[in-house]
């Protein structure tokens, strides 16, 4: 363990995630917040390259994605109910509850698609399938790129320390988020932000998430009477429910981005992990599992990744092998952090044979 | 040209890209846009202190590399979230191929 992350008792004993208490206010006060982050040296023509956008591999990509979705759900229909649906469901399930967290991502910074109405078009539909409000979660989501699990600070540290092991494995169906977005999406309806969220939301976009909430609230209403009316689970199996039943495989990749690593650092290479995957997991996640090489350089386009990856690949600490190598260093980690807060997984980093003089 | 002061030349930025300068310790971002014109702004981006020199540069829009705030760069208006303040915008002349900047106008203090 690294005594440089070794974080100050005289905060309070036990670490505050809410965006309103002691640790966020240390950060600011300490200048951890808004910090100016490690960032590996390129050349400016390289990363000018890597980050320059086109429309045509994620139009091909959302095609496949919503494609199948589609086709899935025609098939659900179809086969309702019958042990046909087991695999059909499973299918529609995950791309519907866990490659609409990737899409939702990518969409949200902008850089699937050149054309910035695509990136809005796809967000909305991603924001709607993963319940996530898309005003309160591109705000929540800029500040975790600039405030990358700092506490107090980044709104999304999905693993709090100590963590909780029945959270942890209850969301692997959606079990805390999703009660969670429910309530906050009451919330909103009522016309109300969260004090949390009124931290990092400006007050000149609180309206949209009010409306948003509105229409989302009438969705999943009329959702719920058509189950009513029809005596049958098939509305919600095809809206809503398969954010639950369909949300393992973006928990599964999702938790191993920062899990068991540092906190209040500002040096991704030290709180964000970089996995191998397989293909169909890589189209699910589109290529999040090069999680540092994002966090460091996040205008890079996902489908740019393996190359930014290649470039700098040398300055990062090694990439984890795949699934199974992360569970296995996370899960001990995870068990050691309930009694021991202050454990973290210490990524090897080698100091960088890079300069800054070398990257202009 | 008095009163005004040269910065660079047009082909010190690319065509369609963005360099940083430091003017006097003012952090000022210079575009050389595709028809060839020369714009500056303030080198920050208005949402979180973020180097423009480090974006990306598409037709008339800065990109922020950190956050995706965007802006066009002539006119310094920020495009939607999550940059919601204008950027300050600076004039420019360029005369030959020198890049010459207004020097009252750099000293304005800026608050």
């Amino acid at each position: 363990m690294s005594d440089q992350i070794r974080r100050p008792s005289t905060i309070t004993p036990v670490r505050d995630y809410s965006m309103t208490g002691p640790d966020g206010q240390h950060a600011v006060a300490t200048g951890l917040s808004n910090a100016r982050w490690y960032t590996t040296p390129l050349p400016r023509a390289e990363i000018k390259a890597l980050m320059k956008r086109s429309d045509r591999r994620a139009l091909v990509d959302t095609a496949i994605y919503l494609g199948l979705m589609l086709g899935l759900g025609v098939v659900a229909v179809i086969v309702w109910v019958s042990w046909w649906s087991i695999p059909v469901f499973f299918a529609y399930g995950v791309l519907y509850g866990s490659a609409g967290d990737s899409r939702w991502h990518e969409c949200g910074h902008g850089t699937a698609f050149r054309t910035p109405w695509l990136n809005s078009v796809v967000y909305q539909i991603a924001c709607f399938t993963m319940m996530r409000d898309p005003t309160v979660w591109r705000w929540s989501h800029a500040r975790h790129h600039t405030d990358t699990i700092i506490v107090g600070r980044d709104p999304e540290i999905a693993i709090q320390r100590p963590p909780s092991m029945p959270r942890f494995w209850l969301n692997f169906i959606g079990f805390y988020d999703v009660p969670l977005s429910l309530r906050q999406m009451a919330l909103h309806a009522t016309g109300r932000l969260s004090a949390d969220e009124q931290t990092w939301i400006p007050a000149s976009d609180w309206k949209s998430t009010v409306r948003c909430a509105r229409v989302w609230t009438v969705i999943y209403v009329a959702m719920i009477a058509l189950c009513v009316v029809t005596t049958s689970a098939l509305p919600a199996m095809l809206i809503g429910l398969p954010r639950m039943y369909g949300a393992w495989h973006h928990v599964l990749t999702g938790m191993l981005q920062h899990g068991g690593l540092a906190d209040n650092v500002t040096d991704h290479r030290r709180n964000t992990r970089t996995i191998r995957l397989n293909p169909v997991s890589g189209f699910i996640y589109w290529n999040m599992q090069y999680h540092v090489e994002h966090h460091m350089f996040p205008m890079v386009p996902y489908h740019a990744l393996p190359s930014l990856h290649r470039a700098i690949a040398d300055d990062l600490p090694p990439v984890c092998p795949g699934l199974v190598a992360g569970y296995r260093e996370l899960l001990p980690a995870l068990r050691r952090q309930r009694t021991d807060p202050e454990f973290v997984i210490d990524r090897p980093i080698t100091s960088s044979s890079r300069t800054t003089e070398e990257a202009t | 040209m008095d009163g005004w002061v040269e910065v660079c030349t047009t082909v010190d930025i690319d065509v369609e890209d963005v360099m940083g300068i430091d003017i006097g310790g003012r952090q000022l971002a210079l575009y050389h846009a595709p028809d060839g014109r020369i714009y500056a702004t303030d080198g920050f981006c208005t949402h979180e202190q973020v180097r423009l020199a480090d974006g990306l540069v598409m037709g008339s829009i800065i990109e922020c590399p950190k956050h995706n705030g965007r802006f066009d760069y002539r006119t310094g208006e920020a495009k939607g979230a999550p940059v919601c303040e204008n950027l300050r915008t600076y004039a420019v002349r360029v005369v030959d191929r020198s890049v010459w900047m207004d020097s009252a106008q750099l000293n304005e203090r800026v608050d």
